[in-house]
């Protein structure tokens, strides 16, 4: 699998992610800087890391959105190729109109920075196939801007076309208030673009993908992609 | 040169949770006649034409496609004639 992580003055989970792919997946893994462009050939994964592009100015990721890569991105989606933005990546998509919806500040105005349960709610995509459907998990969380908003005409799309692909939970499972850190609606942490190749999520998988970690959670998303891209669970593509 | 005055503000009906807690605070120093807050961004910007149509259009796209995000906010703006 060829990836590519993308870099934006003010990412900071680059490194994470180029680490995770390259040394513990073991996959061809470049990094991109924004303001290169790149074919929809040249990688089978394109990563949107965490971290502050453009210092958060004017809304989050709303001016990652105009660079260079981002339109080869967009290119790269429209492909089929498989995008997944964490944290600030996720907000980078929504501003980029690749996800629906947009993000606000957390509801009690606090930066969250701990771990979170997540329920697994649609284990068919490429991202998530190797999780069990509704299986609970924990990944860590570190943002400001979680607050998952879209209209209910928006949600209730995204509920039928099941493109809500992770959400808060407690211990249990429960999609409660309580578990919910940021104020997000439905208590949404990750969302997917209706052909499933495009996933946004606030929680941090590449924070959680390796033993000394002390929690692999976060691997089997990588490894749903690895699959996917060796067509094993899909039956062939890319 | 025209100078733009821009206002961002959430729609109505999207929770504004920093208005919230300003007006909390507000009540809590004892201003207690304050209903509702709403906190925005103003931008100010000066654009180099003598047309006032032209201005507008292009103030309108700048907003349209940058600096509010339609899922979330609204914006207005004003223009004033500057002297050069």
């Amino acid at each position: 699998m060829r990836c590519a992580v993308i870099v934006f003055p003010g990412s900071n989970c680059d490194v994470d992610c180029f680490y995770v792919l390259r040394d513990v997946l073991g996959q061809n893994t470049d990094y991109v800087f924004h303001k290169e462009k790149f074919s929809p050939n040249d990688f089978d994964l394109i990563v949107l890391p965490g971290g502050f592009s453009y210092g958060d100015y004017l809304r989050a990721g709303a001016i990652a959105r105009f660079s260079n890569a981002m339109e080869s991105v967009i290119r790269a989606s429209e492909k089929g190729k498989l995008v997944l933005g964490i944290c600030n990546g996720f907000q980078i998509l929504l501003e980029a109109g690749l996800l629906e919806g947009a993000m606000m500040k957390n509801k009690d105005l606090k930066f969250h920075c701990h771990d979170v349960y997540l329920k697994v709610e649609n284990n068919s995509t490429p991202f998530t196939k190797l999780y069990r459907e509704n299986e609970i998990i924990r990944m860590p969380i570190a943002h400001g801007y979680g607050n998952y908003y879209a209209s209910p005409e928006t949600i209730e799309k995204l509920v039928t076309r099941k493109q809500i692909v992770f959400t808060y939970c407690d211990e249990e499972g429960n999609l409660t208030e309580k578990a919910n850190p940021n104020g997000s609606v439905r208590n949404i942490a990750g969302i997917c673009n209706e052909n499933r190749n495009v996933l946004g999520l606030m929680p941090h998988p590449e924070r959680c993908a390796e033993e000394i970690l002390k929690n692999t959670d976060g691997k089997k998303l990588f490894e749903s992609i690895l699959e996917y891209t060796k067509g094993g669970l899909f039956g062939g593509n890319a | 040169m025209y100078k733009a005055e821009i206002k961002v503000f959430y729609k109505k009906g999207v929770l504004d949770p920093q208005g919230q807690a300003v007006k909390g605070a507000l009540h809590h120093l004892g201003f207690l006649d304050v209903k509702e807050v709403r906190i925005g961004k103003i931008i100010f910007l000066t654009l180099e034409t003598e047309d006032k149509g032209e201005a507008e259009e292009k103030v309108k796209e700048m907003c349209e496609s940058l600096l509010a995000n339609p899922v979330i906010e609204d914006y207005s703006f004003i223009l004033l004639e500057e002297e050069r």
